[in-house]
């Protein structure tokens, strides 16, 4: 972390014992039930998906197989869930459990690629627009005002409409249309990063922008990154699934949890198939709580709101006035 | 009967870390008319206290009882307590800024306090606040009941609270640090309009500030408190002339007084305690001069003295007896006479061009044409009021603002026509410590590479030697030099700033810009900082250019001062030349409004009567 | 005011005029031959070109895209190549569903998530503030196909199966006809829209309105011995609408997402629903005025709530 050796510095006994930002927000997660919950949930979801293909083999279906003779009842309707089928078929008569499996794949596969992009993405111009100000900020500001001004839905529909659905297609809008709500806030802590005094004395030292860039602004923005990349990924995910339900996302064969529920929803088959919208549901459902909770949970323990807050007793208001904040 | 009496208040504050002692068995009276002092520095509980008492903590727990004509507060009921509030008890806070709800106008915030208490019709809850307005000084009352708050200065935002706290005359006020946000000229008329308030309405005042001088000249009894304990009280001038209690003697010994000079103040060693954990013994004992076995294991005892002056304590303060010799710092003759400038600075200009609203161009002239020089091994004051240009000033000296007009040569180089590689290389012989302690380290460092960042910026030496210089420094700055690895955050205030000074000497720079260094720490924890200051520049021969708005503090540790006013230096001159003979009017000004705490007499008129045990809730636990 | 008024309006401009360019680009770019598209597989040669003519198809891009812009500013959006009604009728037609879901679920969502919300904050830490969080969490959550799904299934679906009808299994009664029936038929569409968009409001509400408590200017009010209720409901919210107001801006396009999903499931024939349909059916004119429509209702909202925001806050004016 710094350039200083630490070798020696195991043997000093510190007169205080006080724990580390990092033993201090473990201690509070620890102490959040609800938060490690939602942590065990999203992992057995991951090898829930990376191992999709045993559900194959267990079950003995595929997921993209219509066992017609097994998987529907005689007047041609999807069976409910038993010991052959263990969440029932689907309209098509496949198997909804293995389907769920591989549809899980796509859901976190999207989330997180997407959350990542556009997170950097953000990230980097938030705190460009952030740290430098002046017209770097006024140019990427507008450029995020655009962003969100835009209908996105909307406009993904027109793109899906000319380059017709595909994975990478909405993986690529959802980060266009997302990499702004992180954008926001970053910038706005940079700006609020970029007018401290330790950025002053940096500057004052002769540092280069990078450098203070790297070593100061990005260090203190670790927790609104960490938490803000986390909130975003169940929005990716609904994002995808909504995609899907209108038939614009995955390409149909493929499973996926959204297409799952837009099959279900066509010509209404789960008014009589509880479980084609039960199951894909509530498996989106948890999982986007279960990554809000997580967020939620990041937030409380990295920074906590009951943390003191600096009092500025006796300080004084000495910036003159450099640049009156222009009307907004 | 007193107006207000507590009794035994105790105050914890549950807390994620445990619970908070905030006050422990607090007791105070306070005669009608009489506009009592509450001392302490930041953390005493001073204002957590009469919050609590008020009933604005929702959060804390307390106990014993307050009495307010009679009737015990702590027991009536909240609505009977909302009752009291505003109409027999106002309040006054620090910052007029932030307590005035940024979305109402003045006037109606005022005349809220009317209708929440008595049945007025609105026409005339207006004229008696447009009244208010008049008496506590603002000029157009009446179009000036419709502004906003950002619409006015701070001093007018104070008087506004005032107008509030007063428009139903109640027979209590409580001021909360006044005027500890305001410029000091702003601050004596402040002063002066309460004392004018309190006296044409008989109002009795409750006064909380960090601020002894303040205290000595309008208190008429003075409590003092530390770590939420009630240390002293007693009459304003006795308890000014000799303090009963060592921890007063030790505020009063490192304030930088009226006619001291140059002297070295008597710091308080250590730095405040955490109130999570409260002590066997004596709470100040840890830094206490006169402590001995006993206060570390005992509570001290109550000790009630003629004067009616009581202290916490098992002694009575004395000052030493070997009075350490003043060493006075008379820099070598050489430097003085010595015609090497370090800064030469002449005609600076600095103008901001801001648009506003209609797309008219203003120009905010923060510098007005600059003469100033810096000698090798002075330390030159600059002094003057929030808004002067003073830092603006500093950051055209240290080459982060480029001025419009004029020009800075460092050591004889003029900065302006340096090449990229040269004005990186002067960085190196400028360097800054900033104000905020807390602000000015990057939190997510450790100490260890903040010290050494000017050494990695300009790429000297190999780890192993910046390791070395690092320790080096933390020793040089009273720090412990095995603390090289943790972070900023778990450092005090003090501890801070000494870090910050350590990063400065690192590459033993020509020039040291100290902006508002001590001004955000408490008087104890400045005295330590100042000393340091002039204890490093005797041993390395360093030059500071020392920025504040203290006057007190300018005076005690500058050769020169120069003052300065909307953008201009109105005077310069030798610290004892101006305070003799301060020949601008503004410098008159700023000097009439400072105020000092008296010098120590050091002459115990009073005598011990009687000394009882003093058990706290905590200590019987 | 004037110039600030100006400096929004030309943003909005801007943003309609990108949007446009976009859109337009994204179609001349595009796979595919317009003229076929109307004119079907078993098309002449002959026809194709005539249809080009028609169309303007053959001129370059730029006059295109002139020509289309000019027509636009007039009201003109083109026709619609399956069924060759003008876009402007077709759209203006459906727009009565559309808006009564936004404006009742608008009501809806604010009655729903600022109560929450406030009383989330005002008992912060207790049991009231965790039923708040929790609502919070879910309402967040839940996809908003899910719980149109979940919601007709368990609210139409099973009192049919059981003999009484609760809700009506979807569709939409116009409000001049019969409005209490306009109201029965888009309430599980209002409650779904509304719940998501609630629980953001809930989340901002409560977050806003603590931090404000925390204000010093909440203590001066509370110094006056003012009554808690005119505290927290008079000062404190004063302070947090700002906040809020804010919000509403940047959620309008988001909200116009859920719009298409939720026309999608209750079977509304509304804007959004159309749009989906024209994408299927390749109906570019359509896609090209709805994604036009869209963006003008956002810059307009955007400019109202900047409106209101400055109408809010002294400081600005």
């Amino acid at each position: 972390m710094s350039n200083a050796p630490s070798s020696t510095s195991s043997s000093d006994a510190p007169e205080i014992v006080q724990r580390g930002a990092f033993a201090l927000t473990m201690r509070r997660l620890l102490r959040d039930p609800a938060t490690l919950i939602s942590f065990a949930f999203i992992v057995l979801l991951s090898l829930f998906a990376i191992f999709a293909p045993l559900t194959e083999i267990w079950t003995g279906h595929s997921a993209i197989e219509q066992y017609r003779e097994t998987g529907m009842t005689p007047m041609g309707l999807p069976v409910g869930p038993n010991g052959s089928f263990l969440m029932g078929t689907d309209q098509l008569g496949r198997d909804v459990f293995v389907r769920l499996a591989y549809g899980a794949r796509i859901s976190l596969a999207v989330g997180v690629l997407a959350s990542l992009a556009a997170a950097t993405i953000g990230v980097t111009i938030g705190m460009c627009a952030g740290f430098f100000g002046g017209w770097v900020d006024t140019v990427l500001g507008r450029i995020m005002d655009l962003v969100m001004s835009v209908p996105f839905l909307l406009c993904a529909l027109a793109l899906v409409s000319v380059f017709g659905p595909s994975l990478s297609l909405s993986v690529s809008v959802i980060v266009f249309f997302s990499w702004t709500t992180i954008g926001r806030v970053i910038r706005a802590e940079s700006a609020s990063i970029a007018k401290r005094e330790f950025i002053q004395a940096s500057r004052s030292m002769g540092a280069s922008n990078l450098s203070i860039l790297i070593r100061d602004v990005l260090p203190n923005l670790a927790v609104p990154i960490i938490v803000y990349t986390t909130m975003m990924i169940p929005s990716s995910i609904v994002f995808e699934a909504t995609l899907s339900f209108l038939g614009l996302g995955i390409v149909p064969p493929t499973p996926s949890w959204g297409g799952m529920l837009a099959d279900a929803g066509a010509n209404s088959i789960y008014l009589v198939a509880w479980w084609l919208v039960v199951f894909p549901g509530f498996a989106l459902l948890f999982t986007t709580l279960a990554f809000n909770i997580l967020g939620d949970g990041l937030r409380d323990a990295l920074d906590p709101k009951g943390r003191k807050i600096v009092r500025r007793r006796k300080s004084r208001k000495n910036r003159t006035t450099t640049r009156k904040e222009t009307a907004q | 009967m007193p107006l207000i009496e507590a009794r035994n208040v105790t105050i914890r504050i549950p807390t994620e870390d445990g619970g908070i002692h905030a006050a422990n068995s607090v007791s105070f009276s306070v005669e009608e008319g009489e506009l009592f002092g509450i001392a302490g520095e930041s953390g005493s509980g001073k204002s957590v206290l009469m919050q609590a008492i008020a009933g604005l903590l929702p959060g804390a727990e307390i106990e014993g009882e307050v009495l307010f004509n009679g009737r015990d507060m702590l027991t009536m009921s909240e609505a009977e307590r909302r009752a009291l509030r505003g109409a027999q008890i106002g309040m006054i806070f620090q910052d007029p800024l932030s307590s005035l709800h940024p979305f109402y106008t003045i006037g109606s915030q005022i005349a809220e306090m009317i209708h929440a208490h008595e049945k007025v019709d609105k026409a005339e809850a207006r004229r008696r606040v447009v009244e208010m307005l008049e008496r506590v000084g603002i000029a157009e009352a009446d179009k000036r009941y419709d502004a906003y708050p950002h619409e006015f200065s701070g001093g007018m935002r104070q008087r506004v609270m005032i107008a509030m706290a007063l428009i139903l005359r109640p027979p209590l006020i409580i001021a909360d640090e006044p005027t500890t946000a305001l410029d000091v000229t702003v601050q004596a008329q402040i002063v002066e309009l309460l004392d004018e308030m309190r006296r044409s309405f008989g109002t009795t005042v409750i006064m909380i500030t960090h601020d002894l001088g303040l205290l000595s000249s309008v208190a008429d009894h003075v409590m003092v408190m530390y770590a939420g304990t009630r240390l002293e009280i007693g009459a304003t001038e006795a308890l000014f002339a000799m303090p009963a209690h060592p921890y007063t003697l030790g505020l009063l010994r490192s304030s930088p007084a009226a006619d001291s000079n140059g002297s070295p103040l008597i710091p308080i060693a250590g730095k405040p305690p955490s109130l999570l954990a409260r002590p066997r013994g004596c709470v100040f004992a840890p830094r206490c001069a006169q402590a001995s076995d006993l206060c570390h294991t005992t509570p001290p005892p109550l000790r009630r003295y003629s004067d009616a002056t009581e202290a916490l304590c098992h002694f009575t303060a004395s000052l030493p007896e070997d009075e350490p010799v003043t060493e006075q710092t008379t820099p070598p003759a050489a430097s003085r006479t010595s015609a090497r400038y370090v800064v030469e600075a002449s005609g600076l200009s600095l103008t901001y061009r801001s648009k506003k609203g209609f797309g008219r161009a203003v120009e905010n002239h923060v510098l007005k044409g600059v003469d100033l020089t810096v000698r090798k091994g002075e330390t030159l004051g600059l002094v003057g009021e929030s808004g002067c240009g003073k830092s603006t000033l500093a950051r055209v000296l240290a080459g982060l603002a480029v001025p419009t007009d004029g020009e800075v040569k460092i050591q004889g180089e003029p900065i302006a026509s340096l090449t990229a590689a040269r004005w990186r290389e002067m960085r190196r012989r400028v360097q800054m410590v900033f104000q905020d302690p807390f602000g000015s380290l990057n939190p997510r460092r450790r100490v260890g590479a903040i010290i050494s960042d000017p050494m990695r910026i300009h790429n000297i030496g190999t780890a192993a030697s910046r390791k070395a210089r690092v320790q080096e420094l933390m020793e040089t700055v009273g720090l412990n030099p095995e603390h090289f690895n943790r972070f900023p955050s778990e450092f005090s205030g003090g501890q801070r700033q000494r870090i910050g000074i350590a990063r400065a000497l690192a590459l033993e720079p020509a020039l040291i810009i100290l902006d508002e260094p001590v001004s955000a720490l408490d008087v104890s924890i400045q005295a330590q900082i100042l000393n340091l200051l002039q204890a490093l520049q005797r041993d390395l021969g360093l030059t500071y250019l020392f920025i504040s708005h203290d006057l007190s503090v300018v005076r005690h540790i500058c050769d020169r001062i120069a003052v300065m006013d909307k953008g201009q230096i109105v005077e310069s001159s030798t610290s004892e030349q101006l305070f003799r003979a301060p020949a601008h009017p503004f410098t008159r000004e700023l000097l009439g409004a400072t105020h000092h705490p008296p010098a120590l007499t050091g002459v115990d008129t009073r005598h011990l009567i009687s000394e009882t045990p003093f058990m706290t809730q905590e200590a019987q636990a | 005011m004037i110039a600030f008024l100006t400096r929004r309006l030309s943003f909005g401009v801007l943003v309609l005029f990108t949007l446009s360019a976009f859109v337009f680009l994204l179609f001349y770019v595009a796979p595919g031959d317009p003229a076929r598209m109307i004119a079907g597989e078993k098309a002449t040669a002959q026809q194709l070109a005539q249809i080009r003519e028609n169309l303007g198809l053959d001129r370059p891009i730029l006059v295109q895209y002139a020509s289309f812009l000019g027509d636009a500013l007039r009201g003109d959006l083109g026709f619609s190549y399956r069924n060759q009604q003008p876009v402007v009728d077709l759209i203006v037609r459906r727009i009565p569903v559309t808006v009564s879901l936004v404006l009742g679920g608008v009501v809806v969502w604010l009655a729903i998530g600022i109560p929450i919300g406030i009383m989330s904050a005002r008992f912060a830490g207790g049991l009231r503030d965790r039923l708040g969080q929790v609502f919070i969490l879910i309402g967040l959550s839940f996809p908003t196909f899910v719980l149109g799904m979940l919601a007709l299934y368990t609210l139409y679906f099973l009192p049919r199966k059981n003999g009484f009808v609760l809700f009506p299994p979807g569709g939409y009664a116009p409000l001049l006809d019969d409005p209490l029936k306009w109201a029965w038929h888009l309430t599980l569409p209002w409650l779904t829209l509304a719940l998501v968009t609630a629980a953001i409001y809930a989340r901002l509400t409560r977050g806003q309105l603590l931090s404000v408590l925390g204000e010093d200017y909440i203590r001066t009010a509370r110094a006056k011995g003012l009554s808690e209720r005119c505290v927290v409901y008079k000062h404190g919210m004063r302070a947090t609408l700002t906040a809020l107001v804010t919000q509403l801006g940047a959620d309008i396009a988001v909200m116009l997402g859920g719009v298409i999903v939720i026309e999608q499931v209750y079977g509304l024939q509304g804007v959004g629903s159309m749009a989906v349909q024209a994408v299927r059916n390749q109906d570019r004119p359509i896609i090209i005025g709805v994604v036009l429509l869209g963006g003008l209702f956002i810059v307009i909202s955007n400019i109202l709530v900047d409106l209101l925001y400055a109408a809010l806050d002294p400081r600005t004016r």
